[in-house]
C-alpha cells in the first residue's frame, strides 16, 4: 500500500494555554504555520447554570449571573433582575436605576481594561496589563464599598439594588474616573502608535458588516465592523435615554478596529459615570412593595407585618406571574440576554442565557481562516471571550 | 507630506521612544504594591467574609433556630438542627456551614431577622485540610466572640442603609 502523506496535521490549542482566556480547547487544522480550520470545543467549564436556576427562587439565582462571566458580573445581575422586573410589571426608582447605569459602566471599564490588556500581552506587551490591574483593583474597592464583594456582588436585584450607596462613595468614584482616564491615555501611547502592536492586529481576522451581523456578533465586536448597534441607544433600558454619549463604530472589522473600538468606549463609559454622579437622584433605591424587596432592617425589627414579610421573602421568595420575556443589555462584551420563562411560581420555568461570548466563538474558523497560528491569539483576545459565560 | 512625516516618524522610532520615555516615568513613581501579610489593602464595611454567630452582650447566643439562612442560602451550605432548651427557649442544636460550598453572597446575613449569623471582615482563614472547611456550631460561635468589636463596629456602620 503506498504511503500516503496528509497536507495538514492537528493540533490542540488549549485547554490549558493561558492564551485561550481560560478552558477553551481549539482543534487546528495547520497547514506548516497557516490555520486552515479551527475548530473551538467547549462545555469544560459547564456548570449547568440554566437547570440550577430552575431550581432557585428568584433571589437564590441572582448570584450564578455573577458568576457567568465573571470579568463584568454586575452587567449580568442587570439582564435578569431586568428581565424579572419585567415579569412582575414593575420598575426600580429613579435613583436605583442611576445607580445600576453607573456600576453597569464602571463593569464596563474593568472589564475591558482586563480584556485590552491581557490582549496586548496575548501579542506580546507586558507592560500594560501590569498598569491596567492596578487601577482595575481600585474599581473593584467601588464594587466592594458598594456591594461587599470585590467581583460576585449579587447587587442588583430585581426592583433595585440591595443597599444605597454609603457615604462618600460617589467622591470616590469622581476620583476614579480621571484615575481612569488617565490610564486609558497612557495605555494608548503605549499600544495604539506602536509598530509591533500593529503589525500583530491591523488586518487580522477581518469580518465585514454583513458576516459580523450572519455571524451573531454583537457589542464591540460587532460595532469594530462598521454596525453602530447599541443596545443602550436602541432600546434604551433603565436611565439610558436620558444620558448622553456616543457609540464608537469601527471601519475594517479586524483585531485592531476591536481594540480602537474598546478603548473608546471606555472614555465614553466614563462620561456616562460623570453624568451619573451629576443626576444622581434621591430617594428610594428599591421598589416600596415587601412582597418584592425586603423591608428595611429596623422596620422588620419593630413591625410585625414587615417580619411577615421579611420571613415569607426569604423563604418561599416571591411569585412572579406566568409569561415569558427576552430581555437583553449591552454587556461589555456585547448583548447579553434572559430568556425567562415563568409558569407563575416562585421558582423560573425556564431560564435561558444568551451570551454574547458563544456567538463570537462560532466564527474563530471564519476569522482565523489563512492566518498564521500566532494570529490566533490575537483573534481570540480581541473578541474578548470569557468561559463562564459560554460554558454557563 | 504626510508620506514624509510617516516615514520620518517611522525611522526615528518615535512612537517607541515614547513608549519607553512613558515606562521611564512609571519607574520613578511610587510603588503601589502592598507587602502583604503586613500591608493590606482597604476593606469597607460591607465586606462579605468568613462567617460567625454572634452573641448578645450578656453572652446569650442570638441565633434563635428560625433555619431563614438555611432557606435561602442558594448553595444550600448551611445545616441546622434545633429543639427547646431545658429552659424552654428555642436553640440550635447543630449550625453547619460547609465553608467549601458557601458563595459568600451575603443573603444569610440578609435573611438573618436577629443579626446572629454575619459574615465578617476576615478573609484569612484558608486551611490545609478539606475537613476544617466544615465549620461547627461551636467555631462560629468562637468567630463571634473572636471578632464581636469589629462586627459590632460593622453593624453600626452600615445600620442606615440596611
Amino acid at each position: 500500500m503506498a504511503e500516503t502523506r496528509s497536507e495538514t496535521f492537528t493540533m490542540n490549542f488549549g485547554p490549558q494555554h493561558p492564551a485561550t482566556h481560560g478552558v477553551l480547547r481549539l482543534v487546528l487544522d495547520l497547514s506548516g504555520e497557516v490555520v486552515e480550520r479551527a475548530d473551538p470545543h467547549i462545555g469544560l467549564l459547564h456548570r449547568g447554570t440554566e437547570k440550577l436556576i430552575e431550581y432557585k427562587t428568584y433571589m437564590q439565582a441572582l448570584p450564578y449571573f455573577d458568576r457567568l462571566d465573571y470579568t463584568s458580573p454586575m452587567s449580568e445581575e442587570h439582564g435578569f433582575a431586568l428581565a424579572v422586573e419585567k415579569l412582575l410589571g414593575i420598575e426600580a426608582p429613579p435613583r436605583a436605576q442611576y445607580i445600576r447605569a453607573m456600576y453597569a459602566e464602571i463593569t464596563r471599564v474593568l472589564n475591558h481594561i482586563l480584556n485590552l490588556t491581557s490582549y496586548a500581552m496575548d501579542v506580546g506587551a507586558m507592560t500594560p496589563i501590569l498598569w491596567g490591574f492596578e487601577i482595575r483593583e481600585r474599581g473593584m474597592e467601588l464594587y466592594e464599598r458598594a456591594s461587599g464583594a470585590r467581583m460576585h456582588a449579587n447587587y442588583f436585584r430585581p426592583g433595585g439594588v440591595a443597599c444605597d450607596l454609603p457615604a462618600g462613595l460617589t467622591d470616590r468614584i469622581a476620583v476614579w474616573c480621571d484615575e481612569a482616564s488617565a490610564f486609558i491615555v497612557d495605555m494608548e501611547r503605549m499600544l495604539t502608535g506602536n509598530r509591533i502592536f500593529r503589525q500583530r492586529t491591523v488586518d487580522i481576522g477581518v469580518i465585514d458588516e454583513e458576516d459580523a451581523i450572519a455571524w451573531g456578533f454583537s457589542g464591540p465586536c460587532l460595532r469594530a465592523s462598521g454596525v453602530p448597534w447599541d443596545l443602550r441607544k436602541a432600546q434604551p433600558y433603565d436611565c439610558y435615554a436620558d444620558l448622553d454619549f456616543d457609540i464608537p463604530v469601527g471601519k475594517n472589522g479586524d483585531c485592531f478596529d476591536r481594540y480602537l473600538v474598546r478603548v473608546e468606549e471606555m472614555r465614553q463609559s466614563i462620561r456616562i459615570i460623570r453624568q451619573c454622579l451629576q443626576k444622581l437622584p434621591g430617594g428610594p433605591v428599591k421598589v416600596d412593595d415587601h412582597k418584592i424587596s425586603p423591608p428595611p432592617r429596623a422596620e422588620m425589627k419593630r413591625s410585625m407585618e414587615a417580619l411577615i414579610h421579611h420571613f415569607k421573602l426569604f423563604t418561599e421568595g416571591y411569585h412572579v406571574p406566568a409569561g415569558e420575556t427576552y430581555s437583553a443589555v449591552e454587556a461589555p462584551k456585547g448583548e447579553f440576554a434572559v430568556y425567562l420563562i415563568s409558569d407563575g411560581t416562585n421558582r423560573p420555568y425556564r431560564c435561558h442565557i444568551r451570551s454574547p461570548g458563544f456567538a463570537h466563538l462560532q466564527a474563530t474558523d471564519k476569522l482565523s481562516k489563512g492566518h498564521m497560528l500566532a494570529d490566533m491569539t490575537a483573534i481570540i483576545g480581541s473578541l474578548d471571550i470569557v468561559f463562564g459565560e459560554i460554558d454557563r | 507630506m504626510t508620506t514624509l512625516d510617516r516615514t520620518l516618524r517611522s525611522f526615528l522610532l518615535t512612537e517607541l521612544v515614547s513608549g519607553f520615555a512613558l515606562t521611564l516615568k512609571y519607574m520613578f513613581k511610587p510603588k503601589v504594591t502592598l507587602n502583604y501579610p503586613y500591608e493590606k489593602g482597604p476593606l469597607s464595611p460591607r465586606f462579605r467574609g468568613e462567617h460567625a454567630l454572634r452573641r448578645y452582650p450578656s453572652g446569650e447566643e442570638r441565633c434563635i433556630a428560625c433555619k431563614l439562612c438555611e432557606a435561602i442560602c442558594p448553595a444550600q451550605a448551611i445545616t441546622i438542627e434545633a429543639e427547646p432548651r431545658a429552659d424552654g427557649s428555642r436553640r440550635t442544636t447543630r449550625y453547619d456551614i460547609d465553608m467549601t460550598k458557601c458563595i459568600y453572597c451575603g443573603l444569610c446575613q440578609e435573611a438573618c431577622p436577629v443579626d446572629a449569623i454575619v459574615e465578617g471582615p476576615n478573609f484569612e482563614f484558608a486551611t490545609e485540610r478539606r475537613a476544617e472547611m466544615i465549620y461547627s456550631k461551636q467555631k462560629l460561635l468562637d468567630n463571634g466572640d473572636r471578632w464581636e468589636a469589629e462586627l459590632a463596629m460593622r453593624q453600626e456602620a452600615d445600620a442606615p442603609y440596611r
